[in-house]
């Protein structure tokens, strides 16, 4: 059989199999964040800031209002009662709101739970700042007990003036296994 | 056989462990064809269920099953394998090269196909059955509400893609090394040329396929939440990864296609191939383009307008160059002197309806009508119309012109007529009705339908069972051309064929170009 120059092959391989890692890795250091960085910038998938929001001094305002809806669900086996304490509420753009959801694990072992928001329509979602809210941080909840936990927002003044309705939603998951010890601490 | 040196080994140890490129094409060929009449199978349930509204023979949960198998054996077990067969055989015997770059590593490629698609295909006596998610399995049906087989689905694509990786590097690593003195890259035959962009495409996109998969699987048994929104994650994202592997997939899948045609027009017509360099750069084009186009398939999930128009108009763009290779072929026949052979049947009906596929794919691109016609029947007889009229098409008239060739043996050319006109028909039965209910407003992916799509379905599924009856005869012609065909002994069996491989012997030996030809 004739030889071809064999390292000419070995080196065409060597090459291809480096593209092909490299494609491999790029899906997830790549697509992965930089679809999250799209969407964040664009303020396209209703996603709200994971930061509490600083809020700064601005007049409220009362020319309109708008409906700010409350939603709460609890993810696949979830067994907690989770619920907002009220469903609606009327607010001027710029205010400082504050609401409570409340929470009750019915179980007799610890827990921890972690609420994960999202807006609709969701290009809401850059005008709808949380100055406080439960979804910062994981909720760790004794075995029946219940807890209230607060939501403090702001409806940002440029808000567009087409937008009436805001609906907030919360989905509620069960994150004890992958908190590990922090149940123990509380 | 007349072999240079020595022959095959016997039995069953020459196919396990071939490293001979001709072997290793006959047997991708062969279990390309078995995983055809599987996926085909799964297609006759579907049309068969469909036959008349409501519900006849099987459950919803299998109908989805097998809509989900057909589309996952018809292109990772038929399609895909099948031209990487066709490469095998002929990517050395047209470049003038003994055998390919990386023989033993070619064996492999082959060899861990039909475990993995006996896998996949025993998802079906599973508990909890079969994937049922479509075969674009999307998050989170495929991950939150999949079956436990899922697991085994994803081992498949792994699998899957590994060989697909493995054969593309192979084919690369054959064309860029081992062409004959002389054969430049711009002498070598298009259908090398096509095979080179699809393999630079495979190994670009295989790797996010399998990217993709593995998501699912960590998503699924490892706790993370890359498709799950309750845990911070997006089902739109594996949308997004899934279609960046799916669109080029689909020229993938088409390229090779381009190249046969592009081999067996100028044969039947006398005359070369009109615009060659310009085939080569179409087809780099569309290589090009695949890349930014993949969010049309996703028009309704809420992209800004921004998005909506570049996708819309760079999906557009592709006509361009598309339009260039059929442009070109049917200069090819201008004036040329035309014979019509079942190749060339199937070759013009290629033209023919891989352009309608064409056009209805034009249609499917303008983002405003798309939000109607999405997952329709529309988009069904779009996709088959450049899957099977385009691909399969394409694929029977490769294996008419070059099977004389490598059996020595001359097909039955009124059977092979019989086979085109019942494929053609049948083939039109069935898929042309699909864009008018779609057009009505029927879903894709549904086992029953309102009524007043009744009459288009039972047509539909007459013209699928034409068509699924008329393979029985290819396979029984291509058998008996083998055992029992007239022989022919001619190097070029076509007269107006041109092209290294019909330098050889008739039929091809099994060793060739052992001593590279020149090429001037």
């Amino acid at each position: 059989m004739i030889q071809f120059s064999d390292n000419a092959t070995v080196d065409i391989v060597a090459k291809l199999v480096a593209v092909t890692v490299a494609m491999f890795a790029f899906v997830f250091v790549v697509m992965v964040p930089l679809y999250d960085v799209l969407c964040d910038a664009l303020g396209i998938n209703g996603k709200t800031s994971g930061q509490a929001y600083t809020a700064v001094a601005a007049t409220v305002d009362e020319t309109r209002s708008v409906t700010v809806q409350f939603l709460a669900t609890n993810n696949q086996g979830m067994p907690w009662e989770f619920g907002p304490g009220t469903t609606a509420m009327k607010v001027h753009p710029g205010a400082v709101n504050d609401t409570v959801f409340h929470a009750r694990n019915p179980l007799p072992q610890p827990m921890v739970a972690q609420a994960i928001p999202s807006i609709s329509p969701a290009r809401a979602a850059e005008y709808f700042h949380k100055t406080e809210c439960f979804c910062f941080n994981q909720q760790p909840l004794d075995g029946e007990s219940a807890a209230q936990m607060p939501l403090q927002f702001i409806v940002d003044r440029d808000l567009p003036r087409d937008i009436h309705t805001i609906t907030l939603s919360y989905t509620i998951f069960d994150v004890t296994d992958m908190a590990g010890g922090a149940v123990a601490t509380r | 056989m007349g072999d240079y040196h020595h022959g095959p080994a016997k039995g069953l140890s020459r196919w396990l462990f071939t490293t001979n490129h001709k072997d290793i094409g006959t047997m991708y060929l062969w279990f390309s064809f078995a995983m055809f009449i599987l996926g085909g199978s799964f297609a006759m349930v579907i049309r068969a269920e469909l036959f008349e509204p409501g519900m006849q023979l099987v459950d919803p949960a299998f109908f989805n099953q097998m809509t989900t198998l057909h589309g996952l054996v018809m292109v990772f077990g038929a399609i895909m394998p099948s031209f990487v067969g066709l490469a095998n055989w002929l990517i050395p015997m047209m470049i003038g090269a003994p055998d390919m770059a990386l023989p033993r590593m070619n064996n492999w490629s082959f060899w861990i196909l039909p475990p993995t698609f006996l896998v996949l295909a025993s998802t079906l006596f599973m508990e909890g059955g079969a994937p049922a998610f479509g075969w674009t399995f999307y998050a989170p049906l495929s991950t939150t509400y999949a079956p436990p087989s899922v697991t085994f689905f994803i081992f498949s694509i792994h699998v899957l893609g590994l060989s697909s990786i493995m054969g593309s590097i192979n084919i690369i690593a054959t064309v860029m090394n081992m062409r004959a003195p002389g054969m430049t890259y711009m002498k070598m035959p298009l259908f090398v040329w096509t095979w080179l962009i699809t393999a630079f495409l495979l190994v670009a996109v295989m790797p996010v396929l399998a990217g993709a998969v593995t998501m699912m699987l960590m998503d699924i048994h490892f706790g993370t939440s890359f498709f799950s929104a309750a845990g911070g994650g997006d089902p739109v994202l594996f949308q997004h990864v899934f279609w960046f592997f799916g669109h080029p997939e689909v020229y993938i899948i088409i390229l090779p296609a381009f190249g046969v045609i592009s081999q067996v027009i100028p044969a039947f017509s006398r005359k070369p191939l009109f615009g060659y360099a310009s085939m080569v750069y179409a087809t780099a084009s569309i290589a090009f383009l695949s890349f930014i186009v993949w969010a049309h398939h996703m028009f309704t999930v809420g992209m800004p307008v921004a998005g909506e128009l570049f996708f819309m108009y760079a999906t557009m763009l592709i006509a361009v160059p598309t339009g260039v290779k059929v442009f070109n072929w049917v200069t090819t026949m201008w004036r040329g002197a035309l014979t019509f052979e079942t190749p060339m049947l199937f070759a013009i009906g290629f033209l023919i309806l891989f352009t309608i596929g064409g056009f209805t794919g034009l249609m499917l691109a303008i983002a405003p009508a798309d939000f109607q016609y999405h997952d329709s029947y529309f988009v069904v007889a779009h996709f088959h119309y450049v899957m099977v009229a385009g691909a399969v098409f394409s694929m029977s008239a490769g294996i008419y012109f070059w099977l004389p060739k490598w059996c020595g043996r001359m097909y039955n050319e009124a059977m092979g007529k019989t086979h085109f006109w019942i494929s053609f028909i049948g083939f039109n039965l069935a898929f042309f009705p699909q864009h008018f209910v779609g057009l009505a407003g029927m879903p894709r992916r549904i086992p029953d339908y309102a009524l007043q799509f009744a009459d288009f379905n039972m047509m539909s599924s007459i013209g699928a069972f034409i068509y699924g009856a008329s393979q029985i005869l290819f396979l029984y012609n291509v058998i008996a051309t083998i055992v029992a065909g007239k022989p022919v002994s001619d190097e070029k069996v076509w007269d107006g064929a041109e092209g290294l491989e019909w330098t050889l012997p008739t039929p091809a030996p099994y060793h060739t170009f052992e001593t590279p030809p020149l090429v001037k």
